[in-house]
């Protein structure tokens, strides 16, 4: 009953977060949002009881594709400025 | 009793999630949007401790700490990236 | 003895869901962003603490991990709203209208302090 109820509430946040992070202006917020959208899918997952891709989908969706879009945006800034 | 007292702050927590949300949606700068990233992750690892209660697999503690530690690694950078660049 | 235990860890738990839940509603109702991380960061740190030691009593053979897991969110935390208010501070967002005094601005601060102690 309550794994039903926190799973509907994240998946609308997720919907949510993913659509913001594809229409929105400013880049450093969309790449917040997409950090967000694969945090919550690891919650989802964890729901979905495999403990082992969702300690995958945050180490990997949230921690090393961040690093990356945050040095490719620093690396593009440097050359144009 | 201790099942409904539980219940209950699962709730609590899902409701929280839900205004640091609307800070997400709403906040004039992106510093207000990394101040509502850290809350709601530390609020959703609350509510992880209480997913592993409910369904008592110990296992479920080790999400959550790489949870913590990969939310506290996002903050450091992106306030790393505004302040001199990563 | 247990069923005792069990109840205290049960209202621990729900007293940290209120401390995250009025967290949040700081973070939705203050005015400036610096108030946004006092209020935000130090009541959802409380609140986790809270809500993992409920679970530490209810559930005592878990003591390793959660007492692990209360470590780190107690050191990690005020460290990340610290950088994150000084970075917010260095890129200039700007201040409510009725902040008194601000350390890191140099001359302003100087020169409202003297103000203050001729006005007295």
């Amino acid at each position: 009953m309550i794994n039903l109820i926190i799973a509907i509430v994240i998946g609308v946040l997720i919907l949510i977060m993913a659509i913001i992070a594809v229409h929105h202006k400013n880049i450093v917020v969309g790449i917040i949002a997409a950090g967000v959208v694969s945090l919550f899918a690891s919650i989802l997952y964890l729901l979905l009881a495999a403990p082992d891709v969702a300690m995958t989908e945050a180490a990997i969706g949230s921690g090393l594709s961040t690093i990356i879009f945050f040095y490719v945006l620093n690396k593009i800034k440097r050359q144009n400025g | 009793m201790v099942n409904t007292l539980l219940f209950i702050s699962a709730i609590i927590i899902l409701l929280a999630i839900l205004l640091t949300f609307y800070r997400f949606i709403k906040g004039p700068t992106a510093p207000d949007r990394l101040v509502a990233f850290d809350v709601m992750t530390v609020s959703s690892l609350a509510l992880i401790g209480l997913i592993a209660k409910f369904s008592s697999r110990i296992i479920y503690l080790d999400v959550a700490i790489v949870y913590g530690l990969l939310s506290f690694l996002g903050v450091i950078i992106v306030s790393r990236y505004f302040e001199r660049g990563l | 003895m247990g069923n005792i235990l069990e109840i205290i860890g049960a209202v621990l738990v729900l007293l940290g869901s209120v401390f995250l839940f009025l967290g949040a509603l700081g973070l939705v109702r203050m005015p400036d962003l610096y108030n946004r991380i006092q209020a935000g960061t130090k009541a959802s740190t409380l609140g986790t603490f809270l809500t993992l030691f409920g679970l530490l009593l209810i559930i005592p053979e878990w003591w390793g991990k959660l007492v692990l897991l209360m470590t780190f969110i107690l050191i990690t935390n005020p460290v990340s709203s610290h950088v994150l208010a000084r970075a917010a501070h260095y890129i200039k967002i700007p201040l409510t209208d009725k902040t008194v005094a601000d350390l890191l601005n140099k001359e302003e601060t100087t020169y409202k302090v003297n103000e203050e102690i001729k006005n007295e």
